[in-house]
């Protein structure tokens, strides 16, 4: 009985190995990435060459996550281990030192120019650790949500595929071409709906500060009362200059954030009249039946929020 | 006198905001500093760093059933909360292990079991980030909640007070005296409870459970008898809040921090200059010796 089920197991790994020999690979390539955004990436370069974990996943907050050990079993046993680095994954170093992995590391935010945080959050998230030894300046590591970074990030999980499977090089580059094209014409999107609001009004109040690199690259002004991490708590001068500005006229949205606790948001609206608008997605993608499942889709749902948002106030 | 306005009167003048953070902090310093007080005489002060964990499970489960909604999982934590602190208290009261440990083991089994709930939906949302409020962010249904919990608070201690300080400072003379004696212990918990989670809904644990503890650390260095004792921790709870929200405003601080530190110059100050700290102590001490 024991030897035919052997036998059994035997001949079917024999079958699924040739079926994956006929599609040029014996083996997908194995691949982490530390939270959706990347995974997103990835799936787009790799297709069907590569078999993608993702460690925080839809709707999940990567500033406070604590790993599991199905993540550093994912991680002990992966080729690449794509990561956004900035110290936007507070959990990621212990995780590569327990898991003992021997893939490796791809920092994606390589190439990207960092920006800091405006100062007058930086004080309230230097705390945070981001940053160390240059004192009040802290990087911001939500580098993704600029379009011309993300094509960076494509080209970097590109590199990193064809350095861990040369084989698979040649259509690893085609599809981050291709995505490429697809992630101009977003981007050629996004700067035609800021074009159409008027530029007294590009501001816009969130949960938290995490489109820096957004507003750097299309000139829509954001304010946050909490900061860089979900973790920090905000004072109460930095709510009273929030509020001062929308009564000024100088903020004409406020938004919620998928990840964030929504009250504070809340309180400010109540306070000044000004109407919540829906639901922007920073650090995380929805889960698949939402309005962002992928970068793409994350892009178009919060260009469209935002120019609604503003244009009907 | 326009210096004075701008410095103490504007901030509370100007923002709806700043108003409600201290009315807010100062109805729940009204209820949470004289149950403190109890809490520090029974030595259980730290029972509520311990709450703040127990109450998971309670609000993993509104969460799998409601999603990210404020009211179950509040509601789920109160009912956690309590099962820990009656469970915890009755240990206490019908075995031989101690209070402090039977909370120990309760809190634990019960974070435990919020964790494992937590991980089988499988999201990385930080629940407790959610549940847990800022003190700048009170919306009408949490400062309803407060004045709620604070008016029970104080009709339970008006009701039970004489045998609540007896079941304080001696139990074993009170379930000798009357029967009072376990109810009065569990509805004293049931109060915790009630103090301790709707403060964290509020306003955040740090907050709510420094607003209990710290004035009433404070006070007992200034008098041995409970009700001054009680009265002494919620001016000292009233002082904090204003100075904490003043100071956040004005240096820009984070304002649960800035609350409970001014709470905690209030209690070092005590250490060393209250009627009963250091200083006075010491100089009692000595002119005895010397006579």
């Amino acid at each position: 009985m024991l030897k035919s089920i052997r036998a059994a197991l035997a001949m079917s790994v024999i079958t699924l190995s040739a079926f994956g020999a006929s599609s040029a690979l014996a083996e997908p390539l194995k691949v982490v990435a530390s939270f959706t955004v990347i995974a997103d990436f990835a799936k787009n370069v790799g297709g069907d060459r590569v078999n993608i974990t993702t460690i925080v996943g839809p709707d999940g907050d990567a500033h406070v996550y604590e790993p599991s050990p199905a993540d550093a079993v994912a991680m002990a046993g992966a080729d690449v281990v794509l990561v956004n680095g900035l110290h936007f994954e507070g959990f990621l170093q212990r995780l590569v030192d327990a898991s003992a992995t021997k893939a490796s590391i791809v920092t994606l935010t390589k190439g990207v120019t960092p920006i800091n945080f405006k100062p007058e959050f930086a004080e309230a998230d230097a705390a945070e650790g981001a940053d160390t030894g240059s004192g009040k300046t802290v990087t911001d590591p939500h580098a993704f949500q600029s379009i011309a970074n993300a094509k960076i990030y494509v080209k970097n999980i590109a590199d990193a595929f064809c350095a861990a499977d040369a084989q698979g090089c040649d259509s690893y580059k085609a599809n981050a071409a291709a995505y490429t094209v697809k992630l101009d014409a977003v981007e050629g999107q996004v700067k035609a709906a800021i074009q159409s609001i008027p530029e007294e009004k590009r501001v816009v109040i969130t949960s938290h500060d995490a489109f820096g690199y957004f507003e750097h690259a299309y000139g829509l002004t954001f304010l946050a009362p909490q900061g860089v991490s979900t973790d920090s708590e905000p004072s109460a001068a930095d709510v009273a200059k929030l509020v001062k500005q929308v009564q000024q006229d100088k903020a004409a949205a406020i938004f919620v954030e998928n990840i964030t606790n929504p009250r504070l948001i809340e309180q400010i609206a109540s306070e000044t009249g000004i109407k919540v608008g829906g639901t922007l997605y920073s650090d995380a993608l929805s889960q698949p039946d939402g309005p962002a499942s992928t970068y793409i889709d994350m892009m178009h749902n919060n260009i469209a929020q935002i120019k609604g948002a503003i244009l009907g106030s | 006198m326009d210096v004075l306005y701008g410095l103490f009167i504007a901030p509370f003048a100007d923002f709806a905001f700043m108003q409600r953070a201290l009315i807010g902090s100062l109805m729940l310093s009204l209820g949470a500093c004289p149950v403190g007080v109890f809490l520090m005489l029974r030595r259980m002060s730290l029972s509520g760093d311990a709450m703040a964990h127990a109450i998971l499970p309670g609000a993993a489960a509104g969460f799998l059933l409601y999603g990210l909604e404020i009211l179950p999982m509040t509601i789920g934590g109160l009912i956690a909360g309590i099962i820990v602190a009656l469970g915890a208290g009755a240990v206490s009261r019908f075995t031989i292990q101690r209070e402090d440990a039977s909370m120990a083991a309760f809190y634990l089994i019960s974070l435990a079991i919020g964790v494992l709930m937590v991980s089988i939906r499988g999201s990385s949302v930080d629940l407790m980030h959610v549940l847990f409020g800022t003190v700048l962010a009170l919306n009408n249904e949490a400062l309803a909640l407060i004045g709620g919990i604070v008016a029970v608070t104080l009709v339970s201690l008006a009701i039970f007070w004489r045998a609540l300080v007896a079941e304080c400072l001696d139990p074993l003379f009170l379930r000798s005296v009357s029967r009072l004696g376990s109810p009065v212990h569990f509805i004293f918990l049931g109060l915790v409870v009630l103090n301790l989670v709707g403060g964290f809904q509020a306003l955040g644990t740090l907050l709510s459970v420094g607003l209990m503890m710290l004035p009433a650390a404070a006070a007992r260095f200034w008098t041995a008898r409970v009700e001054p004792m009680c009265v002494l921790a919620v001016v000292i709870g009233f002082a904090s809040c204003v100075a904490g929200l003043l100071l956040s405003y004005h240096a820009s601080l984070p304002s649960g921090p800035a609350i409970i530190l001014s709470a905690g110059v209030v209690y070092f100050a005590s250490i060393l200059f209250g009627t009963r700290g250091i200083l006075r102590a010491r100089i009692i001490h000595h002119r005895h010796r010397t006579a």
